[in-house]
């Protein structure tokens, strides 16, 4: 499989370390109503889709970014990559 | 001798010797195994793996599923390769398999007796009781008796390697349509790769006698190959075998660079396996022949009926002097007329279609089916029945068998595509859904004539390529031979006297798929895990349509709602030694040095692995004979004076900007956001869900400027963890990382001499006494007269202790002028095994405490969990089974007595009973303290904090062993710390 880095162009996917669900950026508010519920879900409820999944990898033998990489988990297609940093910024600016 | 004086594409000036079952026979260059045992006559050639029926060869390709035979000896044996692939070379030893005590007379040839007992399932229906026989009596039998080579005892001696290639266009397969293909891609100034498994290109072209343009298809293949080898941008690879399709483009394929030779060339892998990154790939790979089953169709001798023609046609090999051919389809008629071409007998060609046309002057049983063989160790003659249910027997050495071709389309469904139906030509061929940017062409597309494959594969490039802005001009198509396929799809011949085999690998028989029928195992995949069918090397690459369609037939539903089983890599089977490359022993994984390894080493250190370090266990001196002895007197030193441990493989990251303070708080589960410049913290990190992760130092060496460091195991995953944090959660604030744990050489500096060592080396402008750098100090300084270093004092073992960095090209000279400036200290170097005794007896946790079940509360660490600061797992570690009054503490366990306690031990209240009702906790690390005089163990106990004073037994169920020991604090010594604030 092979990535399309948004800096470094196409990368063979050996050269990354995955995590999973980019949910996980997702992270809940630890003050909030009802903060041990959403940690619960946060840390251990999953979307399990066959179809689009956004993912989070890690470029360890390469630029060390967090990924988002929209992949197609039935025949592996990556629609989609960002930085992560970029997903989390674009996040903290609409809540 | 069944070889022609002339003709064939073997090199008679180059006669080869070589043996079988410790027979001489002699072969040609240009031979296969399989070859040059026919043409000496040899049709017997091993023992089913079920019936030990005596098998011959039946293809000549890498589908055979009978002729498995081992090759050389000693080291390099290697059991089940085809003999129709092995290259003949002079010297070559092979024997035959799965028999005893030979191959004309195998013992286990009573199993074919009991073959009415030991049909389908017989396994699980057989060894079902008395359950106890299980594992003491079947399994050990079953063994004995299954599989069919023996592997070579010693390590593989050889040399393997794994490389990436890059290409425009893969053509996989050079027959006819995958040289037409890279000849025109290769005009067109595309990058190709051809890539085939015999050890001469041409495929079917190799095998047959036909015509392209006005010449020879052999001088078209010769011209064609000539003009592929004369361009830069094509790259021929044979002994090639594509064996997987994955994501991307990407292809596996298994080179097997020396296989050929006696002993590989000493500068080159035996074999290699490929990762072919390709724009575009063709498939090109041919057709493979079927079978037909009928009676006792498994003697050695009966062939398929193409094969029977390569061996004709490519190698001067009849494979006996009389032949006849059972055939559904028109192709069976072209095998008779190549044979008696050659010189052969055809003593009946039996076609089981009355229609059936004549090609030649031979008897022709139109209408008729082969029902029965006769010959006990190889085939004397066939019984065949006329339409009008006649009988007669035919003498012949040889039957070619004609069932009709299946495209070899494997790698079209390695991406989940399904083959699609075609009956007109009674076969699979590739569906639509191919793996992303593939094509398919010629036969392996289901185009059976060479015209066919020709023009296709030139049509295929020329779009493959113009998906990739490449123009390209079709070369002229030579004119080739165009018949149509006439077959009637026929099977088996129905209920006869003999078995009729469908899969000679597994010894599945037409009646045990009936069987499985009547026992409710239908689908196509229940099919095959309860008959067997298609498993083993050759994947039912003959075998699976067969059976198919006699389910297909029982449950009255067509072949392809029936369905077939799931294609998956590897095509053929691949060695492990082939994936592993380079990568095996020493060089399985990176081995990483300590900077201060060549001086341990100097020192006569014993070193031990530590994930992928290798780290000073122990310095034996003279005189000391065990190793406890070492590390006694190595720990001692330490609580007595002063010793040195290189502690380098601990993960540094240091952590830089105006944000980092308020990062390092969120990532660490105590707070960091106040800790003053010039001071270390012990930190202690969490997983998201509560649960420890990591712990080590924080230092603040400037306002915006940290190091922090991680246990030795976690360094990679804690950094991970570190970017996810700052890149995920945090990127609002101004952080950078940089892992530092390979620029800096570390070392520990222990013992009450410490300072006082120390103050001999740090230049004296910098004061480390203990009101100017106090515990848990830190501070950029200088040593050597100007070596720039990093000073931390803090302590592992519990005495008073820094930890000093330098550039980690001074490593080895730091612990030198340690020791030389420390003489009169008696400066002591401790490995590992000291550094864990201190620390056990200091009780400080490691890995083995922090082992990803345990919580801040386990460890009696609780309060360090700010509750007024968001931090990685703070609200999960608040949960009430992470963090309730009673569960599991840390504690300290000392031996009563001389009893030597064991780390991984299960903790039970004195007299308990040994059950897991009773169990109330465990042992994590145990060692002798030689400081207190008996053996101690850190542990996790039910209550803990509470029980100290209680006696337990430390217990090992298992092996019977229980010792007793008294709980108490996990702080051996100087539980209050005034040791190391000193």
């Amino acid at each position: 499989m092979l990535i399309p880095h948004p800096l470094l162009g196409l990368r063979d996917a050996a050269e990354f370390t995955y995590l999973g669900d980019a949910a996980l950026i997702e992270r809940p508010d630890w003050q909030g109503e009802g903060a041990d519920e959403a940690f619960h879900d946060y840390v251990y409820l999953r979307d399990n889709p066959a179809g689009a999944h956004r993912e989070l990898w890690f470029h360890e033998h390469g630029d060390r970014s967090w990924l988002v990489v929209t992949r197609d988990t039935r025949t592996h297609e990556i629609l989609k990559v960002e930085l992560a940093s970029d997903v989390a910024f674009r996040r903290e600016a609409g809540a | 001798m069944n070889r022609r004086g002339q003709g064939g594409r073997i090199n008679r000036g180059q006669p080869l010797r070589f043996t079988f079952d410790g027979r001489s026979y002699q072969g040609y260059d240009g031979d296969t195994l399989a070859s040059a045992l026919l043409a000496n006559g040899v049709r017997l050639m091993g023992r089913s793996f079920k019936y030990h029926r005596p098998r011959g060869v039946i293809t000549a390709g890498s589908e055979e599923p009978n002729a498995l035979v081992e090759l050389r000896r000693g080291a390099r044996r290697e059991p089940n390769t085809r003999a129709t692939q092995v290259e003949l070379f002079d010297g070559l030893e092979a024997r035959s398999q799965n028999r005893f005590p030979s191959l004309a007379f195998d013992a286990l040839g009573v199993n074919d007796r009991l073959s009415s007992v030991l049909g389908a399932g017989f396994y699980y229906k057989t060894f079902m009781w008395p359950a106890a026989f299980w594992e003491t009596v079947y399994e050990p039998l079953i063994r004995r008796a299954a599989g069919l080579g023996r592997l070579a005892e010693a390590p593989d001696p050889d040399c393997y390697d794994k490389g990436t290639l890059f290409c425009d266009l893969l053509v996989i397969g050079a027959g006819p349509a995958g040289l037409a293909a890279a000849l025109t891609a290769g005009r067109a100034g595309a990058r190709v790769i051809l890539a085939d498994e015999d050890f001469e290109m041409g495929g079917r072209l190799l095998a047959e006698r036909l015509s392209l343009g006005d010449a020879r298809a052999e001088e078209w293949r010769a011209a064609t190959l000539e003009e592929l080898r004369g361009l830069t941008n094509v790259r021929l690879k044979t002994r090639t075998t594509v064996v997987g399709a994955y994501d991307n483009g990407v292809y596996g394929a298994l080179e097997r660079v020396t296989d050929h030779l006696a002993a590989p060339h000493p500068d080159l892998p035996r074999q290699i396996f490929w990762k072919i990154r390709s724009k575009r790939a063709l498939v090109c790979t041919g057709a493979t022949e079927r079978p037909i089953a009928f009676g006792n169709n498994d003697r050695p001798g009966v062939m398929l009926a193409g094969a029977l023609r390569a061996y004709a046609n490519r190698w001067a090999v009849a494979a006996d002097r009389t032949v006849a051919v059972f055939t559904n389809n028109d192709d069976g008629h072209r095998t008779a007329m190549d044979l008696m071409g050659q010189g052969a007998d055809v003593g009946a060609v039996v076609d089981v279609r009355e229609d059936a046309p004549r090609l030649g002057d031979y008897p022709l049983f139109a209408g008729a089916q082969v029902v029965d063989t006769a010959g006990r160790l190889g085939l004397k003659s066939i019984t065949l029945r006329r339409a009008d249910g006649s009988t007669e027997v035919v003498p012949c050495g040889a039957l070619g068998v004609a069932g009709g071709w299946n495209p070899a389309l494997a790698l079209t469904c390695h991406q989940g595509g399904r083959p699609v139906w075609r009956p007109e030509i009674a076969t699979f061929v590739p569906g639509e859904t191919l793996p992303e940017r593939q094509l398919v062409a010629g036969a392996a597309a289901g185009v059976f004539s060479t015209h066919g494959a020709v023009s296709t594969g030139v049509a295929a490039t020329v779009a493959a390529l113009d998906g990739l802005g490449i123009r390209t001009t079709p070369p002229d198509l030579p004119r080739a031979e165009d018949a149509p396929v006439n077959i009637r799809p026929f099977w088996h011949t129905g209920e006869g006297r003999g078995r009729s085999w469908l899969d000679l690998q597994n010894d599945v028989t037409v009646k045990d798929v009936a069987l499985a029928h009547q026992e409710g195992f239908r689908s196509v995949e229940h099919l095959k895990r309860y008959t067997t069918l298609g498993m083993a090397t050759d994947q039912g690459k003959l075998a699976n349509l067969g059976a198919l369609a006699v389910m297909a037939e029982l449950t009255g539903k067509s072949i392809p709602e029936t369905g077939t089983t799931t294609f998956r890599p590897p095509y053929t089977p691949v060695p492990i030694a082939a994936l592993a490359g380079r990568s095996r022993g020493r060089e399985f994984r990176p081995t990483r040095l300590t900077p201060g390894h060549d001086w341990a080493e100097a020192q006569g250190a014993v070193f031990v692995e530590a994930g992928p370090w290798l780290r000073a266990q122990y310095f034996p001196r003279e005189g000391e004979t065990h190793w406890r002895q070492s590390v006694d007197r190595e720990a001692l030193a330490v609580r007595s004076s002063v010793g040195i441990c290189d502690v380098s493989t601990l993960g540094k990251v240091d952590v830089q900007g105006r944000g980092a303070a308020e990062y390092l708080d969120l990532l660490y589960a105590n707070g960091m956001e106040r800790l003053p410049v010039g001071k270390c913290r012990y930190g202690l990190m969490l997983r998201e869900d509560g649960i420890v992760l990591d712990d080590g130092t924080v230092a603040r060496l400037a306002e915006a400027h940290f190091v922090v460091t991680t246990t030795t195991a976690n360094a990679a995953c804690v950094y991970r963890h570190m970017e996810f944090v700052r890149q995920c959660l945090r990127p609002d604030l101004d952080v950078q990382l940089m892992p530092v744990t390979d620029a800096w050489a570390q070392v520990a500096v222990a013992g009450p001499n410490a300072r006082k060592l120390l103050q001999r080396i740090v230049d004296p402008v910098f004061d480390i006494s203990n009101d100017a750098f106090p515990f848990m100090a830190c501070a950029a300084i200088r040593v050597c007269g100007g070596t720039p270093a990093r000073l931390f004092r803090i302590s592992f073992s519990g005495e008073l202790a820094y930890e000093i960095a330098v550039p980690a090209c001074y490593g080895n000279s730091l612990m030198q002028v340690l020791m030389d400036v420390g003489t009169d200290y008696e400066v002591t170097p401790y490995g590992t095994e000291a550094l864990g005794v201190l620390r056990i007896e200091k009780g400080h946790a490691t890995a083995s405490e922090l082992n990803g079940q345990t919580s801040a509360t386990h460890l009696g660490m609780a309060r360090m969990v700010s509750a007024n600061k968001d931090c990685i797992g703070g609200v999960l570690s608040r949960r009430p089974a992470l963090s309730e009054k009673g569960g599991f503490r840390l504690i300290g366990l000392e031996a009563i007595g001389t009893a030597e306690l064991a780390a991984g031990s299960h903790l039970f209240e004195d007299g308990a009973e040994k059950t897991p009702a009773h169990d109330e906790g465990w042992t994590t690390s145990a060692c002798y303290s030689p400081h207190l005089g008996k053996s101690i163990a850190l542990g996790f106990f039910e209550r803990g904090d509470v029980r100290w004073g209680e006696v337990v037994e430390v217990a090992n169920p298992i092996e019977g062993a229980s010792v007793r020991a008294r709980v108490v604090s996990p702080h051996f010594i100087d539980p209050k710390g005034e040791r190391l604030r000193g």
